[in-house]
């Protein structure tokens, strides 16, 4: 019988023993014999390893490496907005982007620029889920006081105004009336102001073009160019020093081609790109995998691809679950802005940048979220609660 | 990042004999599902029950062992698998074995409480796109602090539900006790701490049951516990590097993802574990006086940010339906295969019994409409035919916008099909988010457009009413 002390015996005094045992028997090349020994000394090790290793007294410490990624190129970054002494009328500019790492990803680098909360204003009331409509019924005919609304009361970063009564089927306003109307945004509100068009082919263009000539000296976000319609708007862009949202529908060859159009006439400075959100449970995955996607190409040294990403994270309401009148599914005042913030959780953590978003609620809990998770605390392990013994209220 | 091993790889370690008892023609065909994670190892039998293979099947084992280990929780139809992940990124391939939710349940709860406790876990359902979302588990929790207690509701449990069970204690006296009565029922350890991993690590190995490495604050603290629990002989080991929420969230996300990066990207073979959260961490920060529902919404948020980060199995108490059909979801589509297509077929769908004067709607063929509006057509039981419109599987809203919706679209779609020889009328029923093209279609197709609602949960009604009809 061995004793403990003589099982933990390294294995190169082992494999020492070995050799000179068998070499007093035969005749052969070293090289030749360390080889044919080795499995061999393998399974003794094992063997010998094991009862010893059965009971240890201790912890056998281990440590662990961070892993790294190698990244070659920074996501670009994109200032929106502009102040009097950049030649605009803002009170503030945002920067989105600059990145070096994959989202959230503390341990290489935390995000350079964090995320920004742009709220939906319209120009005419607009059809809402009722549990948007009611934090908004107030405004919902002046663009102005909405705006203000959603900058004072709710926070926002910066503003969208989405001149939808320019749409043939939806009142048909000239270019000039939707002129008027980001006037008075601007007056109304301090902060980058962006502009979104009706999605009408036939207005988009002339529309975004007499925005651009407007909010000269702003730094505008033109949303969007499509692959049907940009070449008016990159030009625009261009002559008036603008930013344009660069909008696909989930596929990332044709995000890539329509950047490649704008580069005709845009500066990397001028380009955010948006591959189109679906609504949790309706399409989710695609616009978390295709942001994911492109925020890890962007880092990797695609040059299509480097840009900040936006999503209009207000189509999270065209999910049923989040609207529908049930009581059997929970009161649906928490229900719709859970299922807003949970579209934006799930797409901040693939890379978005820039949300569009309306639920007062679910706009609070973005900010949230970007501030909780924009740097690692020092937790100690004393301070993570024991839940298994915790009394949690009946009925909670 | 590993290498996952092709047909070529796998073949020569198969037996061979193109036996067919796995269902594939051949062993080939068998390695090259394989490769694709399309089929189990254990459907190759003769592998597993011939001696003659054990070396093979050793070899095997290794050579498509995935990163992250799977591990089985409980017995029977209800036992639960978690971890087997393949890849870091879902596009890189799939992700297999969507997150474990486990419900808690307190020991000290009496009969009756407990029974309901169990029956509302159980019966949380919720239909989605045709299929029934459910929750999967129970997580035991030694609030009583006595061994006897947690050990008595524990046997109780296996009475009431064979769904898995998580015993959860970080009291080895109390893991003992139950481990000890359900130790067949394969509950999954919870857990074995920088303190306890001595007695905790022997009650794992005894009972050769799945076990928690819980060292939360420390990613080299978790490192060297699972080094000493895996020299103990424990094999299972679920890993939990601590859940923090609100301020700590970021820091919670980031020791998952180091974790998950490490495992697979970097082959650290010693952390390839299943990873569990705890959401229901956040109840330790709950105000009596303050509403519940405040409470619920941070365990909704930490764990859809856990869901999205690399959870494998989540420990929850809010059971809601507004609080968890947002998780069930979110598990959902991140656990959808990504090769799934994103387009149905075009043509011309029957709904019951169809005949002339049955009312055409039209839709999309983006998969997640075109299922929507079939789920609520069937649920209505009405007859109707539904015209698909090939929309480069784009959603309505989105196939307007971007013009992959037009009326020309429509009017094509409604000769190729021949719609006008199935019914009598010329009433076509638009999407409500479509009306903008209604007007043009009428022009370009010369059949009468009525608008219907914008959700196709409004169908039954919509059709019920009559309107359609009405000139």
């Amino acid at each position: 019988m061995t004793t403990d002390k003589e099982r933990t015996t390294s294995l190169d005094d082992m494999f020492g023993d070995f050799a000179e045992l068998v070499l007093e028997n035969v005749t052969i090349e070293l090289d030749e014999l360390k080889l044919a020994l080795r499995p061999m000394v393998q399974q003794m090790a094992k063997a010998v390893a094991r009862p010893a290793l059965e009971m240890p007294k201790s912890l056998i410490p281990a440590s662990f490496k961070t892993p790294l990624g190698e990244y070659t190129q920074a996501i670009q970054e994109i200032t929106l907005g502009a102040t009097k002494g950049q030649g605009g009328t803002r009170g503030n500019t945002v920067t989105i982007g600059g990145h070096t790492a994959p989202a959230w990803d503390l341990f290489q680098s935390p995000p350079a620029r964090p995320p920004i909360i742009a709220a939906d204003v319209f120009d005419m009331p607009i059809s809402l889920a009722k549990m948007v409509k009611m934090h908004y019924k107030e405004v919902l005919d002046d663009p102005a006081e909405w705006a203000k609304l959603v900058v004072d009361k709710y926070g926002a970063d910066v503003v969208t105004i989405h001149l939808i009564s320019t749409d043939r089927q939806l009142g048909d306003t000239s270019p000039n009336d939707a002129a008027k109307v980001i006037e008075e945004v601007l007056q109304a509100v301090k902060v980058p102001i962006l502009i979104g068009s009706a999605g009408d082919p036939e207005k988009d263009g002339p529309v975004l073009v007499k925005a651009a000539e407007v909010c000269e000296g702003e730094r505008t976000l033109l949303c969007s160019a499509t692959v049907d319609v940009f070449e008016d708007i990159a030009i625009a862009a261009k002559k008036h020093d603008q930013i344009v949202l660069s909008w696909t529908s989930i596929d990332i060859n044709q995000q890539k081609e329509l950047n490649r159009r704008l580069f005709e006439w845009l500066t990397p400075e001028q380009i955010v790109i948006d591959p189109t959100t679906a609504a949790l449970g309706y399409g989710l995955e695609y616009a978390f995998t295709i942001m994911q996607r492109m925020r890890l190409a962007g880092l990797l040294g695609d040059k299509e691809l480097r840009f900040p990403i936006s999503s209009g994270t207000t189509n999270a309401w065209a999910a049923r679950e989040a609207w529908m009148n049930k009581p059997e599914l929970g009161p649906r005042e928490l229900r719709g802005p859970i299922w807003e913030s949970v579209t934006a959780l799930a797409l901040l953590l693939a890379g978005s940048d820039l949300f569009m978003m309306m639920h007062p609620a679910a706009i609070k809990t973005v900010h949230d979220l970007i501030d909780w998770m924009k740097e690692r605390q020092k937790i100690k392990p004393e301070e993570y609660p024991d839940w298994t013994t915790m009394t949690i209220p009946e009925g909670a | 990042m590993a290498k996952l091993p092709g047909p070529l790889d796998i073949y020569p370690l198969l037996p061979g004999t193109n036996c067919q008892d796995c269902g594939e023609a051949n062993c080939m065909a068998f390695a090259t599902k394989m490769a694709e994670h399309t089929v189990k190892l254990k459907a190759c039998t003769p592998l597993f029950e011939e001696t003659k293979y054990a070396k093979k099947l050793e070899k095997i084992q290794e050579l498509v062992r995935p990163p992250v280990r799977e591990i089985v929780v409980g017995v029977g139809e209800n036992a639960v698998s978690i971890g087997g992940k393949l890849v870091l990124y879902r596009h890189d391939l799939r992700y297999s074995n969507p997150t474990a939710f486990f419900l808690d349940v307190p020991d000290n709860l009496d009969a009756e409480a407990l029974a309901a406790r169990i029956k509302a876990i159980e019966e949380w359902t919720y239909v989605y796109i045709g299929t029934d979302l459910r929750l999967d588990g129970i997580a035991l929790r030694g609030v009583s602090q006595d061994p006897k207690t947690f050990a008595t509701t524990a046997k109780k449990l296996t009475e009431l539900t064979d769904w898995p069970i998580m015993l959860c204690s970080l009291n080895p006296e109390m893991l003992a006790a139950a481990a000890k009565t359900i130790a067949n029922k394969r509950p999954l350890l919870y857990a074995a701490t920088m303190d306890t991993w001595a007695q905790v690590g022997e009650i794992a190995t005894k009972h050769d049951l799945p076990l928690v490495a819980f060292a939360p604050g420390s990613l080299d603290n978790l490192s060297t516990l699972v080094n000493t629990l895996r020299a103990l002989g424990v094999e299972e080991i679920v890993l939990d590097p601590g859940t923090a929420s609100r301020t700590g969230l970021g820091t919670t996300v980031d020791d998952f993802t180091q974790l998950r990066r490490s495992a697979i990207l970097e082959e650290n073979e010693l952390l390839g574990y299943p990873i569990l959260g705890t959401p229901i961490a956040v109840w330790a920060d709950h105000k009596e006086d303050e509403a519940p529902e405040l409470t619920k919404w941070d365990e909704v948020l930490t764990a859809s940010a856990q869901i999205v980060r690399y959870a494998d199995i989540l420990v929850l108490h809010s059971i809601d339906m507004w609080t968890n059909l947002p998780l069930t979801f979110l598990r959902s589509n991140l656990y959808t295969d990504p090769v799934k297509p994103v387009a149905v077929e075009a043509g011309l769908m029957e709904f019951g019994d169809v005949g002339p004067d049955s009312p055409v709607m039209y839709t999309t063929n983006f998969a997640l409409t075109y299922f929507t509006v079939e789920s609520d057509i069937k649920q209505a039981g009405v007859n109707a035919y539904l015209l698909v419109v090939d929309t480069e599987g784009m959603s309505v809203q989105s196939a307007v916008a971007g013009r992959k919706l037009t009326a020309e679209k429509v009017a094509e779609t409604l000769e190729e099909y021949k719609v006008a020889d199935k019914v009598k009328h010329k009433i076509l029923i638009s999407p409500g988010m479509a009306a903008r093209i209604s007007g043009e279609t009428e022009e370009v197709s010369g059949w009468t457009l009525k608008v219907g609602p914008r959700d196709s949960s409004g169908i039954p009604k919509y059709l019920q009413e009559g309107k359609w009809k009405e000139e």
